[in-house]
């Protein structure tokens, strides 16, 4: 096991962990419409992540178990959509969306930076195959940082000023 | 006196063929009330449509103190003297009678009529005692593209200096707020770049989900006298209905819903692989050519054959029609404003014209048209989640500039995040952190997606309302104050219509009963509520229409949507003028983008940007080393399936629009004899195919429903593609009797009953256009057509189906 072998299996499961925390956000702020669309849209980017550093990792003899069959979590999805639903009449979940937003970023920061440094390994051995991988990858984990960074700036004014007023 | 005709069967009226180059000939329209003669009218005054954003400009006949119907004005730019069938008809709307004709607030849960006094006054107690209690974080505004600019501008400063609130936008939100941010992404800033004239020099004219025949009918007009001359020009159509634009069309390309973006790569990989593309024009004024070539070139029209539905030949045949243009026009609507990934097509149109140098001259432009007839002043005010003059809210010295302007401090305009959307409010509302919304001229109630949600919201006791309107809409009826609004013609005022022409309504008759324009009622507003620049002056002291427009022109010098040579007299004296109009542009600015692309360097431009897949803003430093020069940027952007497919349970796409003869939630057309006859009841498109799958037929009642609600509606079998359905979405509650909502317990009337709520994450712009829904038989008809219109996109397939 060398320095590829742990940053690919590093990556393998922060895409992997990635997918499941938006998919699990997606459904936790369901009534969050943005959130829950987009979120989607992101997670699609990780599985494809994960099924490429799988396919690269076969290279380089590891072997990965590639992106979960079953990223979304099953049958009480549905049940905490509905919680969602009755809850998202109140201010207070949207402190609960700040903090998924922060967690989704650092959770995006770490794979960003487990692509440059793999990126970096890649080019000091000039490995073109590593190398592909990363620059088709890292740039929508960057895009992942962004969306998450845009929303939180965005939402942040009115979620962390408003929660505790009005209340009846 | 109405020579003009019946222009409900015949919408279009005569043509006056011409050729490319020549001048388009005038054909004045008139429609006058029984009864009275040209020569009788007392006075004529001078106007311009307010039931669409094409801008045709008229004259009100007065007789009698009452508006007696119009005439379209020869001389003006726009319409050469034509009107549309709204137009014609739709002056009729203002003297109904159930206007609103006093203010009424809520009492005991009911609306109580009550004097000016009482209402303001329980609006400014209310604001002041959130401002108090919560801040300006507590209180939005939601208007409209109905209103005039001066209008807007007020209620801007209002909201942004006054209030200090975040929380402003217009229904053009769901109406154009993507062909601003198109604008915004490729050129910097937003700004038409085309003009109608184009239509009289291209020789292909590309329509992506622009059903003009019925949004513009007075352009289409201009489109078909283009047809019938020599050299006509060769229509491209993307539309998954049979509109009079695709009947016409060279090449008609109807795909499924949500796949505009795969249609339009493979039609960019076309035009790169068969290198038609302006290398010069490319290398000089654009950045990103690499990456968007990059992005389609595995984009190949077999590929988009299978996502889009469409033959592989057909999009090639269209790719060679737009590849072999030499004079280019193109024109966007709902189809892909409305629609999944909305942004990101819309940009590849704009794409489609950098790559190919078809820009800045006669017959080379792009119309990213608008919905509603003052949409463009929505935008350039900062009424629509934009600060006023096109100024960039991430750009500190815009601000500041603002505010000079104001006499405030710039900390006092909110700029530390974007403006919040409609959509947004509309959420912080539900949450119960926005408490106070001010509803001008718009209906939310009917217009809005998932509308068991929005009535739920306005409902909530904790969201204290106010509807500003002409009539006692769906909206107003769950309102906590209702404010009696002077319609069009009762009130002066200007608007600008989606070619950036400029036109001055002046007030014809008065306002029925108290009701009183939109601008005094916001005027009294900022009087009571005793607003303040920081020399301690009232921070907005301008007392009349006009006096609004001039300080709205030193709010727009040296912006792109330059006013200051434009005057009220001028106005009057003359017709429509495009803007720039300025001291080196007196006669107004036909074109933008002639020599170059001048708004987007990092200094000047009105935004830096957003990814089209995320939505998530690009920061200055960013753009500044992306496109240091200041080029159109070409943005690249893949396909993403739609959010909400078809399913077993739900197999068919569902697509709402409009026809030719209601404009919005028909308030106004509903109560024209004409119009609302024309199609007085809302109706369900189906294929013939996808009819006899299941079993229906032309005339059955049917429902329609998806996983938020469903519609019951006559079935109309037309051409539409297979495999989706299509819903009207005017039709709301005023007029049944339960005046807000469905009967308990049975489907709707509104198609927004059905829609889901979706937004692009660019634009924010709502996605009405994909959905899943499924369709089944209430009960078989006895063989009466459907209610729906016969000769616009709703035309029926079988032969002998009459009507209108």
């Amino acid at each position: 096991m060398n320095g590829v072998h742990l940053t690919l299996r590093e990556l393998h499961k922060g895409e992997r962990a990635l997918e499941k925390a938006l998919l699990a956000a997606a459904e936790r702020h369901h009534t969050e419409h943005e959130i829950h669309h987009v979120a989607h849209d992101l997670a699609r980017w990780s599985h494809e992540h994960t099924t490429r550093i799988t396919e690269a990792a076969q290279h380089y003899a590891l072997d990965l178990s590639g992106p979960s069959d079953h990223p979304a979590p099953g049958p009480l999805a549905t049940l905490r959509e509905k919680a969602a639903d009755t809850v998202g009449r109140r201010p207070e979940p949207g402190l609960l969306l700040l903090r998924d937003l922060r967690d989704l970023h650092l959770a995006a920061a770490e794979n960003s930076l487990h692509w440059e440094m793999l990126a970096q390994a890649a080019q000091a051995t000039r490995d073109d195959r590593l190398l592909q991988l990363a620059s088709a990858c890292h740039p929508q984990t960057l895009r992942q940082m962004r969306w998450t960074n845009t929303m939180i700036k965005n939402l942040s004014p009115q979620l962390l000023t408003t929660v505790g007023v009005g209340k009846e | 006196m109405n020579a003009t005709g019946d222009r409900i069967a015949n919408p279009w009226g005569e043509r006056t063929p011409y050729e490319p180059g020549s001048a388009w000939a005038a054909r004045t329209d008139v429609r006058l009330r029984e009864g009275v003669g040209e020569d009788e009218v007392e006075r004529w005054v001078p106007s311009a449509s307010l039931l669409h954003s094409n801008g045709d400009a008229m004259d009100i006949a007065v007789h009698g103190g009452r508006i007696a119907g119009v005439r379209g004005r020869a001389v003006d730019r726009v319409n050469r003297g034509r009107l549309g069938p709204k137009d014609l008809y739709g002056w009729q709307a203002g003297a109904s009678p159930d206007r609103l004709t006093r203010p009424m607030v809520r009492e005991g849960g009911r609306l109580v009529e009550c004097d000016w006094e009482h209402a303001m006054g329980r609006v400014v107690a209310r604001t002041k005692e959130l401002l108090e209690e919560q801040g300006p974080s507590a209180i939005g505004f939601y208007t409209t593209g109905q209103l005039f600019l001066e209008e807007y501008y007020t209620l801007a400063v209002i909201a942004r200096a006054g209030i200090g609130t975040h929380h402003l936008d217009g229904n053009t939100r769901l109406c154009t707020s993507t062909a601003a941010e198109a604008l915004k992404e490729t050129f910097g800033c937003d700004g038409q770049p085309g003009s109608y004239d184009d239509v009289d020099h291209a020789d292909v004219i590309a329509l992506f989900g622009h059903n003009m025949a019925e949004t513009q009918p007075v352009l289409w007009m201009r489109v078909l006298d283009r047809l019938e001359g020599a050299a006509p020009p060769r229509l491209v159509c993307v539309d998954p209905r049979p509109t009079p634009v695709a009947r016409r069309a060279a090449v008609h390309l109807a795909p499924r819903a949500g796949t505009n973006v795969a249609l339009l790569n493979a039609l960019l990989h076309e035009i790169i692989r068969s290198d038609r593309v302006d290398h010069d024009f490319v290398a000089a004024h654009t950045v990103g050519y690499e990456e968007l070539a990059a992005r389609v070139e595995e984009c190949t029209p077999r590929w988009a054959a299978d996502v889009c539905d469409v033959p592989a030949a057909a999009i090639e045949a269209a790719a060679e029609h737009l590849g072999t243009a030499e004079r280019l026009l193109s024109t966007v609507l709902q189809g892909v404003y409305q629609s999944h990934q909305a942004t990101a097509a819309a940009v590849q149109v704009n794409n489609l014209h950098l790559i190919r140098g078809m820009l800045g001259r006669p017959g080379a432009g792009v119309l990213q048209m608008n919905g509603q007839p003052s949409a463009e002043n929505t935008r350039e005010c900062g009424a629509d989640g934009d600060l006023p003059g096109f100024r960039n809210w991430q750009n500190d010295e815009h601000v500041a500039d603002l505010a000079r302007i104001w006499n405030v401090t710039p900390d006092t305009i909110p700029h530390y995040a974007p403006p919040t959307h409609a959509m947004q409010m509309f959420r912080y509302a539900e949450q119960g952190t926005l408490r106070m919304l001010w509803i001008t001229g718009t209906n939310p109630a009917v217009s809005l997606p998932e509308l068991s949600r929005i009535r739920s919201v306005l409902t909530d006791e904790r969201l204290f309302t106010v509807v500003q309107d002409l009539f006692p809409t769906e909206t107003a009826q769950l309102a906590d104050v209702v404010l009696p609004a002077a319609a069009w013609g009762e009130k002066t005022g200007t608007l600008t219509n989606a070619d950036r022409t400029v036109h001055l309504c002046d007030k014809a008759v008065e306002p029925p009963g108290e009701a009183r324009s939109d601008l005094d009622i916001l005027l009294e507003f900022a009087a009571r509520m005793d607003f303040r620049d920081q020399d301690d002056r009232p921070l907005i002291r301008w007392t009349d229409a006009e006096s609004a427009f001039e300080a709205w022109k030193r709010c727009s010098a040296g912006r792109p949507c330059d006013y200051t040579g434009i005057t009220y007299d001028r106005l009057r004296a003359g017709s429509g003028i495009q803007w720039p109009c300025t001291d080196r542009a007196p006669e107004g600015t036909e074109r933008l983008y002639t020599d170059g692309i001048t708004w987007a360097h990092p200094d000047t431009c009105e935004s830096y940007g957003k990814d089209l897949v995320t939505g998530a803003s690009v920061e200055p430093v960013e753009y500044r080393s992306l496109n240091p020069d200041g080029k159109a940027v070409i943005k690249a952007a893949e396909y993403l399936p739609p959010h909400e497919d078809t399913t077993p349970d739900f197999p068919l796409q569902l697509t709402t629009g409009r026809t030719l003869y209601h404009f919005h939630t028909r308030t106004k057309t509903g109560r024209v004899p004409e119009l609302n006859a024309a199609a007085p009841e809302v109706w369900a498109e189906l294929s013939a195919a996808e009819a006899a799958d299941h079993g229906l037929a032309e005339g059955d009642l049917v429902e329609v429903a998806t996983p938020r609600g469903a519609v019951r509606a006559r079935l109309r079998v037309t051409a539409i593609r297979d495999g989706m359905v299509f819903l009207p979405f005017h039709y709301g509650y005023w007029d049944t009797p339960e005046g807000n909502h469905p009967a308990d317990d049975k489907a709707g009337r509104a198609a927004n009953e059905t829609t889901i709520t979706d937004w692009d994450p660019v634009s924010k712009q709502p996605l009405f256009k994909t959905a899943a829904a499924r369709i089944t038989l209430v009960e078989h008809g006895d063989g009466t057509p459907a209610p729906a219109p016969t000769v616009t996109a709703s035309a029926p397939v079988q032969e002998g189906v009459s009507g209108r």
